[in-house]
């Protein structure tokens, strides 16, 4: 079931973010998104924060709770898990 | 340099001629074609690939970053719709209150600057930068503003030119300012043509938008 | 000869040498328009009366929910519009007209009745600045009467410059948040350097949902009135408005008794980042060192600071680190946002205008929101009003796209 939302958000993050040359399947779903892996910056985290909100109405404040929550694919999708409303 | 109708000119020669059928395809065959490797690309907007692109080509064309340090090199840019495409993207995404998403990485692009932030941050120039937006492209007041720049020291080198995108229309020129007496220290110059009050209008012919 | 049309890259400059007799440059009549006034007067009075023209806007048309902004009084900004247009264009109607527009030429019918430079003269440039002048002309539900090319920056500007019978198409600056102190910057570089001897610098920008909701996806809005520099400073506060300041060659136009002069200024990129500030503020720093070095002045040599200032964290924190490098860590130093909040285009010259304000009076204002220290570099923010004499001061403004100003204002 993690398994679907993790690929399900590896596209997600190709397309809103506008991540080029890089297939769902190439993305490590362990590695760290920002700094190394993807090199994901701050503009990225607060579009993350967007695609939270408009793909699994869940709100968050990038600034407190950003870091921990997007620190990989796998992170993102168990937080989604918890979090999502019904 | 120049880019427009699908073509790409540098110092009076045509490098590229693209048969790409829209804006955006054009843009990835230039990116393509000069062999560049910079993933940031496809996250800007169109105005700020255009700049990017075109900054990318000129610099092909001239040896400025290598005379000069990032510190004295400005960028001075003009185009006349500003950052038109994104502003009604960005104006789109909150028209309906049921489906509202304001994008960070849209509204970022909602102003005309960044296109030399761009450019700025590639190739760490780091001097005086502008932007002017006027219906066409005024040399005289890139003649004037550059020569005060350049008599105060601000800058030894200026990047400018114009840059225009919206929709399916863009056209870009771009080039190097430098001071007569400070480019006769350097061997091996490219082509060069004098700017001065006699010729601005012949040399930069604005063009209509 | 091989053009641009020819794509030729290389440009030589061959411009003439001018004098060695520097031209000064004076600042003049100032207005200011935001929530607390129409005028700079007022706006002095306003804040030595420690008001705040930052309040919570309940949400409805400009944002879905709450959050703190400054909002300019309509009711008085088109009771004032409609009173001027009857004056001086009887023929006119007031739907003719955007909110920028009015706002724009409010201000600069202001500074033109205080100086006596002369806006139709050839050697007069109206230059504007603004993040988004008309952008409300994107909205479905805009005024039919008024056509929408004036969405574009230029189209404004000229429609403000023959509103005035200019004689120059005014020039436009966009250039994010720096746009006002540049456009002083700029019009005192184009006096120095004889193209001009007058400029009118105006600069202002209204606050719509295109700005508000933008900012808001940034999660930079705080949800109270901006602290700057403070330790609980978690997000600006957006304001609106227009400033027009008056800059001449010829200091008996200018409108005021006292001899001030942009006496040097700087704008350089961190080349870092779109969006974010360099945070060693190694950039803004060679902007404020440039723009002293140029004024011939040493950092003890400022006795007031007119900061950035607007509340957020990182870019707070760069500035008072790029002060503190300077050897400013001493100087009072305020900002003006925590009473009117970010006003984007307009902020470089409202800021400058008060602060001019503040050399004129010799008198300087406590930084509103500010109670306690935040910053990892101590500067010396201003607590309280004080007395004090000032004859140089330093302006710093930076924005997004990593572009820093700087400007230093002399008394001769």
């Amino acid at each position: 079931m993690i398994e679907d939302l993790i690929l399900k958000l590896k596209k997600e993050i190709i397309e809103e973010l506008n991540v080029e040359n890089i297939t769902p399947e190439e993305i490590d779903s362990e590695a760290p998104l920002f700094g190394e892996g993807l090199g994901l910056d701050s503009i990225d985290a607060l579009e993350l924060v967007v695609l939270l909100d408009k793909n699994y109405g869940i709100k968050i404040q990038a600034s407190k709770e950003g870091r921990k929550i997007f620190r990989s694919v796998r992170t993102i999708a168990e937080y989604i898990l918890e979090h999502q409303k019904k | 340099m120049k880019l427009q109708d699908h073509r790409v000119l540098l110092n009076g020669i045509v490098e590229h001629a693209s048969e790409a059928d829209s804006v955006d395809a054009l843009f990835r065959s230039v990116y393509r074609y000069y062999h560049i490797d910079y993933p940031k690309f496809f996250k800007m907007d169109n105005l700020c690939k255009l700049a990017f692109l075109s900054a990318e080509i000129l610099l092909q064309g001239t040896d400025a970053l290598q005379k000069y340090p990032g510190e004295q090199i400005g960028i001075i840019l003009e185009n006349a719709s500003s950052s038109l495409e994104f502003d009604r993207k960005h104006q789109e995404s909150i028209r309906d209150r049921n489906q509202y998403f304001p994008s960070p990485s849209v509204f970022v692009y909602t102003i005309p600057n960044i296109m030399v932030a761009e450019i700025a941050i590639r190739h760490k120039m780091k001097g005086e930068n502008t932007v002017f937006i006027s219906e066409r492209f005024d040399p005289e007041l890139i003649y004037h503003y550059v020569s005060e720049l350049f008599r105060n020291q601000r800058v030894s080198c200026c990047l400018s030119g114009w840059v225009e995108c919206y929709g399916d229309h863009y056209q870009s020129f771009l080039f190097i300012i430098e001071q007569e007496d400070k480019i006769k220290e350097f061997k091996g110059l490219q082509e060069y043509v004098i700017l001065n009050t006699l010729n601005v209008e012949k040399l930069l012919e604005g063009k209509p938008r | 000869m091989k053009g641009i049309e020819d794509g030729v890259s290389d440009i030589i400059l061959d411009f003439p040498i001018l004098s060695q007799h520097m031209v000064d440059v004076f600042v003049g009549a100032s207005n200011t328009i935001t929530s607390l006034g129409f005028s700079t007067a007022r706006h002095v009075e306003q804040i030595k009366a420690n008001q705040i023209g930052i309040s919570i806007y309940p949400g409805g048309n400009l944002c879905p929910t709450a959050v703190p902004l400054s909002l300019v009084d309509n009711r008085q900004l088109l009771d004032l519009f409609q009173k001027y247009l009857s004056k001086t264009k009887p023929d006119l109607q007031l739907d003719l007209f955007t909110r920028s527009e009015m706002l724009h030429i409010l201000s600069i019918a202001d500074v033109l009745k205080r100086s006596a430079v002369d806006i139709t003269d050839s050697r007069t440039l109206i230059i504007l600045s603004t993040l988004k002048g008309n952008m409300d002309l994107l909205e479905k539900d805009r005024l039919p009467a008024i056509e929408l090319d004036r969405v574009y920056l230029w189209k404004w500007g000229e429609f403000l410059g023959s509103f005035f019978n200019s004689s120059n198409k005014p020039l436009v600056v966009s250039n994010a948040c720096i746009s006002g102190l540049l456009a002083i910057l700029i019009g005192s570089r184009l006096i120095k350097a004889g193209r001009y001897d007058h400029v009118i610098a105006a600069g202002g920008d209204i606050l719509t949902e295109f700005a508000v909701s933008g900012f808001q996806s940034f999660q930079s809005l705080s949800p109270k009135p901006c602290k700057p520099f403070d330790a609980a400073r978690d997000g600006l506060s957006l304001g609106e408005g227009c400033g027009t300041i008056v800059l001449s060659r010829n200091h008996s136009l200018c409108g005021i008794p006292e001899k001030i002069v942009v006496a040097g200024g700087s704008c350089t990129n961190d080349a870092h980042h779109i969006s974010g500030p360099l945070r060693t503020g190694e950039s803004f720093y060679v902007a404020i060192c440039t723009a002293l070095r140029e004024a011939s002045l040493d950092p003890l040599d400022i006795d007031y600071i007119s900061a950035h200032g607007t509340g957020t964290d990182y870019y707070d924190e760069t500035e008072a680190k790029a002060l503190s490098w300077v050897g400013l860590e001493r100087v009072p130093v305020n900002s003006f946002k925590g009473y009117f909040g970010h006003t984007l285009g307009a902020a470089g010259i409202i800021e400058s205008a008060l602060a001019i304000a503040s050399m004129r009076n010799n008198e300087l204002f406590r930084s509103a929101g500010f109670e306690n220290p935040g910053t990892s570099q101590h500067i010396h923010i201003l607590t309280d009003h004080a007395v004090k004499e000032v004859n140089h001061c330093l302006k710093t403004a930076s924005g997004f796209g990593g572009c820093n100003a700087a400007v230093v204002f002399k008394k001769i």
